[in-house]
Formats: structure tokens, sequence, C-alpha cells
């Protein structure tokens, strides 16, 4: 999923100075997940906004909303009718799902709420961690399902770099060398001649922004 | 004028390299006097590049600056600051300047230097941009198109290796893919225990390889521990950190000449590896005391 968080109260309340009505819109899907913009975290978002509008003796009505998901036409058309009623919209998706909601109204001003930060999976309850940076050429097939591109801070594709010690990463003796892990499990698979040749360099040109994919079903005839 | 460090290495002598590290800003009077110096005292000059992402004057007008002064110096290029665009134009303009003597590095990551904001680039890494100089000798950039006109480079290319690395294996994974990527010679991180480099030895032999053991200047005793404690790939053994204490009040730089020179003389003596590599970290101005302990001066 797409793994999120809230950014700090303050950069939130600087975007709306002025409002007296602005629409929070969660999204249901990953960001509902990782706890940082479903409808529960719209609900605190609303009251925290409020609460300091008030204590500047400033009034705040702040609608509350949550998608299914926002990153989908058919769901962002569920607020058609209230959008016109507000100043301004707060988004609490994924970068991808604010910028879908500002695209159909774009007479509005659409805030984010929060910070994208990676796709990832639950660790455990209340901690994720990222696993891919959609590279759009996968390499797991050869390194034992560990990503080199994601765990590596530089994304080695040829081993290790002289900066790993036991087991950890240069950067942080919280993080796994993705190297040491890949040997790890290769070994443990009896297949560590995946890795003895040498990777090629990575092509960026399949991974230029921005992305986009039709399904073949749907591509137009020619 | 120092010979050439290609011509060096094959001729099997005992190959000795230094560092020169760029300064950060435009004051270059004490890098000169250092490349002055050391310029005829040993094989190759190392010039390092953005060393541990601190941002500094670039490698190759220093390298040229070494040349001009009679050295031979050492192109040290990271992956971490340029894209295979740029390693490769700055590769051919070394060689044009008949600067032919490549260290293809890693780098460190962007967040241990002091610009911790700028986009880390880790195009190619240390192993492709081997493979890339050795296209480039062939007459081919690494998107396969040719290179135009007459001539082709060629270069003297080096890697390197941590002997001491926890665990050993992936490390020799690599080792073993820089050699098959075409390196000709390798430096090593810093090495103090000499079994533990004995042992790594009897391995590497088996590669057509020349090897420079890396021999970093101890200070103090409290440099030593802290090397142990915080550099991944060191190890510097109790005796010798006992050895260090030992020095009197003022006399650990001396104590510490005298180690590195001590196990010079022991690496060349007893003909374990091809050569060193002298790392005199801000100390640079005393190579030359560390060569004559070692008895090379």
């Amino acid at each position: 999923m797409i793994v999120a968080e809230r950014k700090p109260f303050e950069e939130i309340k600087a975007m709306i100075e002025g409002c007296k009505k602005v629409l929070i819109v969660g999204c249901g899907e990953c960001v509902s997940v990782c706890m940082a913009g479903g409808e529960k975290e719209v609900q605190i978002l609303a009251s925290q906004l409020r609460l300091a509008f008030e204590e500047e003796g400033k009034k705040l009505e702040a609608g509350e909303t949550t998608l299914e998901r926002q990153c989908d036409k058919e769901y962002l058309e569920e607020i058609k009718d209230k959008v016109d009623d507000y100043d301004a919209v707060i988004s609490m998706a994924c970068g991808a799902g604010v910028q879908f909601l500002a695209e159909m109204y774009d007479s509005k001003p659409v805030y984010p709420a929060l910070n994208t930060q990676f796709i990832g999976v639950a660790e455990r309850e209340g901690e994720w961690s990222e696993r891919c940076r959609a590279c759009s050429d996968c390499v797991l097939a050869e390194t034992g399902g560990i990503c080199p591109v994601a765990i590596c801070p530089k994304g080695l594709l040829n081993g290790p770099c002289g900066g790993t010690n036991d087991g950890k990463c240069e950067l942080s003796k919280e993080k796994d060398c993705a190297w040491t892990l890949i040997y790890n499990r290769l070994d443990k698979l009896g297949k560590l001649d995946n890795i003895r040749k040498i990777f090629p360099a990575k092509k960026y040109s399949v991974q230029t922004t921005p992305g986009r994919r039709i399904h073949e079903a749907f591509k137009e005839k020619e | 004028m120092a010979k050439a460090f290609k011509e060096a290495l094959e001729s099997g002598k005992f190959v000795i390299t230094a560092e020169v590290g760029p300064p950060k800003g435009v004051d270059i009077e004490e890098m000169k006097h250092h490349i002055e110096l050391l310029k005829d005292k040993v094989d190759g000059l190392n010039v390092t590049d953005n060393q541990s992402s601190v941002m500094r004057i670039s490698t190759l007008p220093v390298c040229r600056l070494i040349q001009e002064a009679g050295g031979e110096p050492i192109l040290q290029m990271t992956c971490r600051d340029k894209n295979r665009l740029a390693l490769q134009s700055e590769l051919l303009g070394a060689y044009i300047l008949g600067i032919t003597n490549v260290l293809s590095l890693t780098g460190d990551y962007v967040t241990v230097g002091d610009h911790v904001d700028a986009k880390p680039v880790f195009d190619l890494d240390s192993v492709l941009l081997l493979e890339t100089i050795k296209g480039l000798e062939e007459g081919k950039d690494c998107a396969g198109n040719e290179l135009t006109g007459e001539g082709r480079p060629t270069f003297c290319k080096g890697a390197i290796v941590t002997p001491e690395a926890n665990p050993i294996e992936p490390q020799l994974l690599k080792f073993e893919k820089k050699i098959k990527a075409g390196a000709e010679f390798i430096q090593t991180q810093a090495i103090y225990d000499l079994d533990n480099f004995k042992k790594f030895m009897e391995y590497a032999r088996q590669f057509d390889v020349k090897i420079m053991a890396g021999i970093v200047l101890l200070v103090s005793a409290g440099m030593a521990k802290y090397m142990n404690a915080n550099v991944p790939g060191i190890f510097v053994p109790k005796d010798l950190i006992d050895e260090m204490a030992s020095a009197e009040k003022g006399k650990a730089l001396a104590k510490g000449i005298e180690i590195a020179g001590r196990m010079i003389k022991t690496l060349k003596d007893e003909n374990i590896c091809d050569g060193v590599h002298i790392m005199a970290i801000g100390k640079e101005g005393k190579v030359p005391d560390i060569l004559a302990a070692a008895g090379l001066a």
C-alpha cells in the first residue's frame, strides 16, 4: 500500500488561513489503513482546526467526509454537490488522490494534509516499511524476493557497499543491509549463482514520469 | 618524475600510493605542498572525490595539478554525484589530459556528509563503472554507441575491497565481480591485523589482480578505539591499541608512524601483497616519515 503521514498541524493550518469553511476529505484506501488519512483522521484534523481557530477568536466550519478512494473519478464525484459550499478542500489522500481531486474541482483551492512517503507493508500495528520504488523493471526473481532498489539506500544492483557492518546499513544500525539479506536468502535457497553475474545498469527510461498504462483490452484499435 | 603507475604495477615492484584530499575552498597552498612533498616518493597519488560526501574541489583539476607537478595521479570516481553521462564524459576528459588511472568507488551515502538534502545519484555502481570504463576502452559508451574518430582511451582500472568486512561473503562476491569487470588493482580498506589479512590474501591470490593493503595512520589509542566502534570494516587489534596507549605523552603520532612503517615493512618483506595505499588522513605531511620507518625512503 501507499504509506503517508500527516503534515505538521501548523503547516495545514497555515494553508487555510483566511478560510471560513473547509471540507476535509479522507480516503478509505491505503492512507486509511496506515492511519494517516481515513475517517478517524478526518475527524481529528477537523476538531483540531476548529479548536485552533476558536482559540484565535475565529470560527471555522469544517465539513467531514471520507470517500471510498480518491484515485477514482466515480468516488470523487460523490462530493460534487458539497464542494461549492466551501472556501477550500483539504484532501487527506496520498499525492495522487490530492491531484485527482484538484483536477476535478479546479475552481476550488485543494490542499494536501499528508506527506506521501512510500509503497510499503505493515510490519506490525502502527509500523510500516518501504518495499517498492515502482521502478518498472522488477528484479525480485533474482534477488530472492528482496528488493535492492528499495531496501538499499543507494539502490545498488551488484552487491553491498563498503559501508555495511554486521549486516546493517551504513546509514543506521537500525537498518538491515539489503545485500546481506539477499545473500543470506539466496544462500538458503541454494541460488547464489543468481547474483554472481553482473546486473546491468538500470533502465531509467522505463520509469520516466509521468507514468501511464493502458490495459490491452482498452487500447484503441488502430 | 614518477613512473607511470601502471608500469610500476606491472613491474612487480612493491607499489606505494598515498592520498591527496582536495580542500573545501580555493586555498590550495597546503595541498600543493603535500603534492610536492609526496610526488617523487610514491607511485601514485589518489585524489579523493568529495570524500565522506563533503563538498570540495573536484578531482580532475587536482589530478591535473599533480601531473603538472610531475606526479602520477589516480582519479577516484564515486557513483554518488554523477550519472552515467557525467561519469563517462569525465573519463574521456581525464584521458585526453593523460590522466588514466581510475579508482572506481560506490561512494558514501549523501546524508553522511555536509549536503544532507542533495539528490543521491548512484546511477551506476562500482562494478558497473568498471564495466563502463572497459566499454570505453573497446570504443563503446555504456549505451552501446560507438566513440567517434581515431584512437581509443585506455585506463588503469582500480577498485576497493574491505577484507575485514562482516559478513565477508557478500563483500567477496562483489570483489570477484569487480575483477570480472576489469579491475587491475585493488586498494583495501585499512588493515591492522596481519594474520587476518594473510588469510584474505590466500584467497585473493587466485585472481589476476594486484592487491594494495590500506594503511591508515593511527594518531592515538582513542582513534583506534573510535574506528573499531564506528568505522565499518576496520578492526584494530588490542595489542596495537595497547602499543599506541603505551606511547609517552606527545609521542603518540610518532608511535603511529612507527607502527605503520613496521606493517608496511612486514607486508613487503614477507611478500604478503603487491603494495600499500597509505591514508594519512589529515597528516599527509607525515607520509615520508612512514616510508622512512618502513625502510623505503
